[in-house]
């Protein structure tokens, strides 16, 4: 991981030339070498080596963007980038993270992106790599989190030498993920693979964000560019996100200023820090309740307008509910019935009113939009970006009497907050000395050992924990939580636990994952991943020794088929033979604690695995819980 | 509204029995604690009938230990349910059934006072 800041003198070269880009011309563009004059059928005269293949330029190109790391699971589609990562660009920014599933890759990515606020570089194999990765890829579509994957594949066919480069490669690769990502390119020319990395990087960044791909031709990266001197990398031009119009941020503003009891809900809305700190002086101004719906660290917990477990209430009885990058505003003002019959019905005679840039980024195939509803004001731009004309127009149409009027909401709400957080300490009292450990317990317990620290929860989503962090811990900053995963699909807790780790780890933070078992068995090597890499996380088992949500979903089918209410386990329980966790932790390389099932030993137990993180270290703890 | 409509049916009960229910005797408190777990009630409620703590709109159950309503509030809630709580026929659970589980709950002891516990007073 040493390594010089410019390992090859060659590779100035290339980069000077970034700022010439614009200079450059389309005909300039039309000359590149096609693909057929690059490659190569036959070796007419013995070339046997090159020291500078295509790759290193693609190197040049993905230092450009400032990527610090690349995850792949090696593939010999893209061969030779990853050697040329490894020598030409001494293996620093990007360094080469080995992962043992291109699921982990992107998680990973997905993870690092949510603290970080910028994309990790995926490289997988153009067919076996990216159908391995495409639920990650979902995932974070679904999640607006942009990630960089590049894939290797072997278009000229006629390069291909061997039966497996041909069942390794496809005419269009990105297809198969075309419908949950944002933007591709198979470029045919080194001129068209900078350009449209650039271009690939602009638009995964502009939110909404999401991820793209580029195809990295092995001919291409193969091919020797000694002497070349045409080779360019435009410069990125960074885009600032689309904003409200200002006569509908006004229009917004009036019905915040009119509304007796309105109530703000966040969704998927603090890109930035900058997210959270607008969304409190809103609340604030208006003296409003928030709800924080977990998808992002939206909102301060124990802020005293944070009312999020009463959402429903408030809903009903609100006069303007305003969701910020809220994904299902459907599910949120209706009650949809989950018995055998379908229903629904509008809970709120509330006016509604929505700031999101979720339109922008709509694709057909896949249902992630969510029901239509319809609402009252919809502003399709990005809620963090409006946020500040919004409390400007709000500051603009203040007035004292408006204010005295706030206050004394806001001292209700207090007051409404003060219960909610009681209430929390007399819930988590239940099943307090359980054995399986409850998971209210279990949390109390980690957060002991935390708070004192700067910690971060690395999790995938508290909705399996009964959101028992977000009851009773403290989640004072920007970077406590990183949100929910998107499109809820599994395998997605334990890579991004270590891709949000690996970011972490310079601001030297204290990384908590309460990791669920089904999850972890998805793809566990990426605990190895962690360790090989010396990546500082706690990984506390909620080891409830099951899919425990879909042996619900299948109770709910056995009870309402009314034929058989005790065999909801089979296939869906994962016990006889219980699976040992710390054994598989430590057979990674890391240190494994547990199985614990009495809860007094937890607190010890965590000690000891915290002290082991801030040494620098991954530590796994097996706690075998309570369902939720 | 949960806890709204176990209450209207304890009401309901305690004034009128409701047609067709067997007689509420003492349930086997024994037999209960099992198929608390056979049937599935512990999947959404808890081992010990904690319940969790449901997210914004979340579908797991709330707490029903120890329980604050009649018997027959249970078991008519049971047959009736709302939200996200699964319907149990009296094909595949009989009301006797309904009684011993009722008969586990009330075994559960209320949890120490929260002022005795110092993690939830850090
Ligand atoms: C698949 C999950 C699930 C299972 C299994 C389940 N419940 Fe429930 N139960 C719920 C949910 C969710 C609610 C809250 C319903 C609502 O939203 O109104 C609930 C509510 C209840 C209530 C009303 C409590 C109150 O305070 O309002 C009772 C009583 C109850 N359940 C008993 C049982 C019993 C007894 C069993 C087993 C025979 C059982 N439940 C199995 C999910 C479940």
């Amino acid at each position: 991981m040493s390594n010089p800041e410019d390992p090859k003198p060659g590779r100035r070269n290339f980069l000077s030339h970034a700022s010439a880009m614009a200079a450059l011309a389309p005909a300039a563009l039309a000359a590149a070498p096609a693909p057929a004059q690059e490659s190569h059928t036959a070796a007419k005269a013995e070339v046997l080596t090159t020291e500078r293949p295509g790759a290193d330029f693609m190197i040049d190109v993905f230092k450009s963007l400032g990527f610090e790391y690349v995850c792949a699971n090696p593939g010999s589609a893209f061969r030779a980038i990853q050697e040329s990562v490894v020598n030409y660009g001494g293996n620093t920014k990007p360094e080469f993270l080995t992962c043992l599933h291109e699921e982990s890759s992107v998680a990973m990515g997905h993870g690092y992106f949510k603290v970080e606020g910028k994309p990790l570089l995926v490289f997988a194999h153009g067919t076996v790599g990216l159908q391995h990765a495409s639920m990650a890829i979902y995932n974070a579509f679904c999640d607006r989190v942009p990630v960089f994957i590049v894939l290797g594949n072997n278009l000229n066919a006629a390069t291909r030498r061997s039966n497996i480069d041909w069942v390794h490669s496809v005419q269009d690769a990105a297809s198969l993920v075309r419908d949950f990502t944002k933007f591709d390119d198979s470029p045919i020319s080194l001129h068209q693979f900078a350009e449209s990395s650039v271009r690939a990087y602009k638009i995964a960044m502009t939110a909404p964000s999401a991820p793209v791909v580029l195809v990295a031709d092995a001919d291409l990266a193969d091919h020797p560019i000694e002497g070349r001197t045409d080779l360019t990398i435009p410069k990125l031009a960074n885009t600032s996100p689309p904003t409200g119009d200002p006569a509908a941020v006004g229009e917004l503003a009036d019905m915040l200023m009119q509304a007796q009891r309105p109530v703000i809900v966040a969704g998927r809305l603090a890109r930035t820090p900058a997210g959270m700190a607008h969304l409190i002086e809103l609340a604030e101004l208006l003296q409003s309740p928030v709800v924080d719906l977990g998808m992002r660290m939206n909102f301060p917990n124990r802020h005293r307008l944070n009312l999020s477990p009463n959402s429903r209430a408030l809903v009903e009885n609100a006069d303007l509910v305003l969701g910020l990058e809220v994904p299902d505003f459907y599910g949120l003002v209706n009650r949809i019935s989950r018995q055998l019959e379908y229903s629904s019905q509008l809970i709120t005679k509330a006016k509604l009113a929505c700031i999101s840039a979720g339109d922008r980024l709509a694709k057909s195939n896949y249902q992630d939009f969510q029901r239509y509803q319809p609402v009252d004001l919809d502003l399709a731009a990005d809620a963090e970006a409006t946020l500040p004309s919004l409390v400007e127009a709000v500051k603009k149409r203040m007035t004292g009497d408006r204010r005295r009027a706030f206050e004394a909401r806001g001292a209700e709400y207090a007051k409404q907050h003060a219960a909610m957080r009681e209430k929390a300490r007399v819930d988590a009292s239940y099943a307090w000395d359980a054995s399986p450990v409850s998971v209210a317990r279990m949390c109390a317990e980690i957060w002991a050992q935390i708070k004192n620290e700067d910690w971060c929860l690395v999790n995938g989503s508290t909705n399996f924990l009964s959101n028992w962090p977000l009851r009773l811990w403290n989640f004072d900053k920007s970077y406590r939580h990183i949100g929910s995963s998107g499109g809820a699909g599994m395998g997605y807790g334990a890579p991004a636990a270590v891709g949000a780790a690996l970011a972490n780890k310079k601001y030297g933070r204290v990384s908590v994952n309460i990791q669920t078992d089904g999850d972890l068995m998805y793809a566990p090597g990426v605990l190895w991943t962690a360790a090989h890499h010396r990546i500082p996380l706690l990984t506390i088992m909620h080891n409830n020794r099951a899919y425990h949500q879909e042996l619900m979903e299948v109770q709910i089918a056995a009870n309402q088929h009314n034929r058989g209410i005790d065999r909801a386990h089979i296939g869906t329980t994962i016990d006889d033979p219980n699976i040992n966790y710390a054994k598989l932790a430590e057979s990674m390389g890391m240190m494994g604690i547990g199985p614990i099932e009495k809860p007094d030993d937890l607190g010890p137990a965590i000690r000891r695995g915290v002290e082991a993180v801030k040494r620098g270290e991954p530590v796994l703890i097996d706690v075998v819980t309570q369902p939720r | 509204m949960n806890r709204s409509v176990v209450v209207l049916f304890a009401l309901m009960t305690g004034v009128l029995p409701l047609a067709g229910q067997a007689p509420a005797k003492a349930g086997n408190a024994e037999n209960g604690k099992q198929l608390y777990v056979k049937v599935g009630c512990y999947q959404c409620h808890g081992r010990q009938g904690q319940g969790g703590a449901s997210a914004p709109f979340g579908s797991y159950g709330p707490r029903l230990a120890p329980p604050k309503v009649p018997v027959a509030a249970i078991r008519a809630y049971v047959r009736h349910p709302s939200g996200g709580m699964p319907p149990y026929a009296a094909k595949v659970l009989s009301d006797a059934q309904i009684d011993d589980i009722y008969a586990f709950l009330k075994t559960i002891p209320s949890p120490p006072a929260v002022k005795d516990i110092p993690l939830l007073n850090q």
